[in-house]
């Protein structure tokens, strides 16, 4: 489904990402984690274009997406067919990047009409359900400054969801919140990994990624060092690094 | 000192009246055009094509570093040696909407980069393109932004109407100094014509502050009562 291979990234001189390949298959729910400045985020936003990786190859459904390799220069491709790919993807943001000058309700209409050309009809009946599904009807007419944090950070994953995205993208979505709305985020997140969406989630939650993940992926300094199903990582882990990353972690919840 | 002769006031009001009606007329028709033609400016001076940029930036720093008096003359008096020969209003309307286009696409410029860069990415996301994003995402938060500045342009705009005066257009300030030479009730025409001023710059600036009140960033729904 997604498919990174040897991806690098510089800002200026500082390389964040050195070296990515990452394979996500169809339903696999993978999560990243790793230290802050480790560059999980910029791994993130390269799989959506978000950033262009300074080299390598994206993947996404079998193709190769949003550029093309002109000698060493990486050149972007019309925006047409980077939104074109960029759709198939669902992202999520810590601060939710909800569009505050529009209701719940047409937060999610607003990319079902103008970013996919969906009748307004359509996209208003699909709304109402991925509100549902997220729990939070009879909240439609909601401005985002109104809402609470985790149902905020719902309404964003039913402006996703409603776009019927290949896989979601998931950039530290707990990370903004009070302790005691994590949960309900939580909950909407493991209710669509049991409908079998694809998911790359960048984490600190550890039980979380426990009991959901697939696969969970260890990165610092801009390499993948270590990666597996989620019990060999957790309790297991091999690399000297993700020891002591984990024992710092454990021993803070 | 003298009260208002009102002989004065009875014999020279109506041309008076007429000058503040150009002076109204002038500034509707150069706030529309500035509000809307400062847009594609704004976004000019952000492109990412350096000369595009640089034309705007040129534009604006030419505008920004000499005075309005002096483009004004310069648009009546010498552009008709290029060939450009304009009525008195149409120059007037063109020197000041060219000037206060730029001022007030600085204005944009700043509201289009107070929004946040996630909202740009938000609608990258659901599939928008950066059209599509710019008009339905960023301007509706960046004009809730800029709407107390542009609305200070607006009455100031008002005021700078008098400058029309150095192009011979026959608006409220040139009136009151025609009359006022001519009659010499300075003390009485220079007072009505102030007074003159204020009956519409007052409820303008009225009018603004409920704009603004109107346009306030908190995003919630209008509660009744």
């Amino acid at each position: 489904m997604i498919e990174l291979v040897d991806i690098h990234k510089s800002f200026g001189s500082a390389e964040v990402l050195r070296g990515i390949n990452l394979s996500i298959s169809v339903g696999e729910v993978v999560c990243i984690i790793g230290p802050s400045g480790s560059g999980k985020s910029t791994l993130l936003r390269c799989i959506n274009f978000l950033e262009q990786p300074t080299s390598g190859t994206i993947l996404i459904e079998g193709e190769r997406a949003y550029y093309d390799h002109v000698g060493p220069v990486l050149k972007a491709r019309p925006e047409k067919d980077i939104a074109r790919v960029r759709r198939k993807l669902g992202m999520v943001f810590q601060d939710f990047a909800l569009f505050p000058h529009l209701s719940a309700i047409g937060n999610v209409i607003e990319g079902q009409i103008y970013g996919l050309g969906i009748p307004r009809v359509e996209a208003l009946q699909r709304a109402s359900m991925m509100l549902e599904r997220v729990g939070l009807t009879g909240h439609g007419d909601h401005y985002p400054a109104e809402l609470s944090g985790g149902q905020k950070q719902r309404v964003a994953i039913a402006r996703s969801l409603a776009l019927s995205p290949k896989a979601m993208l998931f950039d530290e979505p707990t990370s903004a919140l009070d302790p005691e709305l994590v949960g309900e985020v939580l909950d909407v997140m493991k209710s669509l990994s049991g409908d079998g969406m694809t998911m790359v989630i960048v984490t600190h939650e550890m039980a979380f990624a426990r009991e959901v993940a697939d696969r969970v992926v260890f990165v610092d300094l801009g390499k993948i060092v270590e990666e597996g199903p989620p019990e060999s990582v957790f309790d297991n882990p091999q690399n000297e690094r993700t020891q002591t990353f984990l024992a710092r972690i454990m021993r803070r919840s | 000192m003298e009260l208002l002769n009102l002989d004065v006031v009875r014999e020279y009001g109506g041309a008076l009246l007429q000058g503040l009606a150009i002076t109204v007329v002038l500034t509707l028709i150069v706030i529309i055009i500035a509000l809307v033609l400062a847009i594609p400016v704004a976004l000019i001076r952000m492109s990412p094509i350096f000369l595009l940029r640089t034309i705007g930036s040129i534009y604006v720093e030419v505008i920004r570093g000499t005075p309005l008096l002096l483009q004004l003359a310069y648009i009546y008096y010498v552009m008709p040696g290029f060939g450009l020969n304009l009525d008195p209003l149409s120059a007037a309307v063109l020197g000041l909407s060219l000037n206060y286009t730029a001022y007030m696409s600085e204005v944009y410029r700043g509201g289009i980069l107070a929004v946040p860069k996630h909202q740009w990415e938000a609608a990258a996301t659901v599939g928008m393109t950066k059209a599509v994003a710019f008009y339905r995402i960023i301007l509706p938060q960046a004009l809730r932004i800029v709407t107390p500045t542009l609305g200070n342009y607006f009455i100031s705009l008002f005021k700078d109407t008098a400058l029309a005066s150095v192009v011979t257009v026959q608006e409220l300030t040139f009136t009151g100094q025609i009359i006022s030479a001519r009659s010499y009730q300075y003390f009485t025409i220079y007072t009505v014509t102030g007074i003159l001023y204020l009956s519409v710059g007052y409820p303008a600036a009225l009018f603004v502050r409920w704009l603004e009140k109107r346009a306030d960033n908190s995003y919630r729904r209008k509660k009744p009562g």
